[in-house]
């Protein structure tokens, strides 16, 4: 087969990657106004989504800067919510065996959840071109980054409050947890998680709460998984 | 926040998010994780996410007791349920706002 001109291979990216794009914006608007309403200022917003690039890390940065958390628990906090990336890039370096490390060094920095779903999928059925992959993965990019800065600027006119903002994490983070509920054990991992993070925000000051309870429910979920294969 | 601390802040969040895009990707492009990791590992989104919206929808965070029956909690139920159906993160976000704009009327 004949190599496909770059043009056409950006094509191919853009038109797989446009409903991310689509649903990248009201959320990286939201994250904006939020920001703002935090007290960040739009080029520190900016800042955050061109070294970050991940848009729950970012949410739970904006809440933890309001709630008057210290730089490590952010940075520990974030390490532990991007940390199922690990996973994607293994996953997605099956596709792209003996690539150029520079090709991958740029690439890794697009990984995100929708992309990864995108691009997994796309790679799995064939014909898929790594260029089209980086398109998809550095178009949303290039949204979030818009959007979010925006949104501090929007965020000026915005009363407090206003169409429900405060909102917008939380409806978020139901959605992406609803994506993972994909068997029982997932549901019951959710439901340790929930129980043991309430009771430990309640009784343990600080927000250890957040990293404790996903890893004992985690454990606990593993632990059942294992005792439930040794039984069959 | 001063220049400084944003930079200082974002690029330490920046090399956190990076690094596990990035390492796994280059280096374990050959092998396998073990097999108890990977199971591990694979729930650890589900029990994040979980970990992260329950107490504020279960507590009060000004005086951080328990509290049943907020808004936060009762629009959560149709949100989750829209989630589910619909799987759309975008109409997901806006039927939230929207829903807890109208509960503040209430």
């Amino acid at each position: 087969m004949a190599p496909l001109p770059p043009s056409t291979l950006f094509r191919h990216g853009l038109a797989a990657a446009w409903p991310i794009c689509l649903g990248y914006f009201p959320i990286g608007l939201a994250l904006g106004v939020l920001a703002q309403q935090t007290g960040l200022p739009w080029w520190a917003m900016a800042m955050m989504s061109i070294l970050v690039f991940a848009g729950s890390a970012q949410f739970i940065c904006v809440a933890m800067l309001a709630s008057g958390a210290s730089f490590p628990a952010i940075v520990f906090t974030t390490l532990m919510v991007n940390l199922r990336h690990a996973l994607m890039g293994s996953a997605l370096a099956v596709h792209l065996q003996g690539v150029d490390r520079r090709f991958l060094v740029l690439f890794a920095y697009g990984i995100t959840d929708e992309s990864f779903a995108l691009n997994m999928a796309r790679f799995s059925k064939g014909g898929w071109s790594r260029w089209s992959a980086l398109t998809a993965n550095q178009l949303p990019n290039l949204t979030w980054i818009g959007a979010t800065t925006a949104g501090v600027l929007v965020g000026q006119f915005t009363p407090q409050g206003a169409f429900g903002i405060d909102y917008a994490l939380n409806a978020m983070f139901l959605c992406l947890l609803v994506y993972q509920l994909k068997n029982w054990l997932s549901v019951i991992t959710a439901l340790i998680a929930a129980l043991v993070a309430t009771l430990w925000y309640l009784y343990i000051p600080g927000d250890s709460y957040i990293v404790a309870a996903a890893v004992i429910a985690a454990t606990c979920g593993y632990l059942l998984k294992r005792r439930q294969e040794g039984h069959q | 926040m001063s220049w400084q601390e944003y930079c200082l802040l974002f690029a330490a969040m920046g090399l956190v998010t990076y690094l596990p895009r990035c390492l796994p990707l280059i280096y374990l492009a050959h092998r396998r994780l073990p097999k108890p990791l990977v199971d591990w590992l694979s729930l650890i989104p589900a029990a994040i996410l979980s970990a992260l919206i329950a107490p504020s929808l279960f507590t009060n965070s000004s005086t951080r007791s328990l509290e049943l029956g907020k808004p936060e909690l009762w629009v959560a139920i149709p949100t989750l349920y829209f989630a589910w159906k619909t799987k759309n993160l975008a109409g997901t976000v806006v039927l939230g706002m929207a829903l807890y704009w109208l509960a503040g009327f209430v």
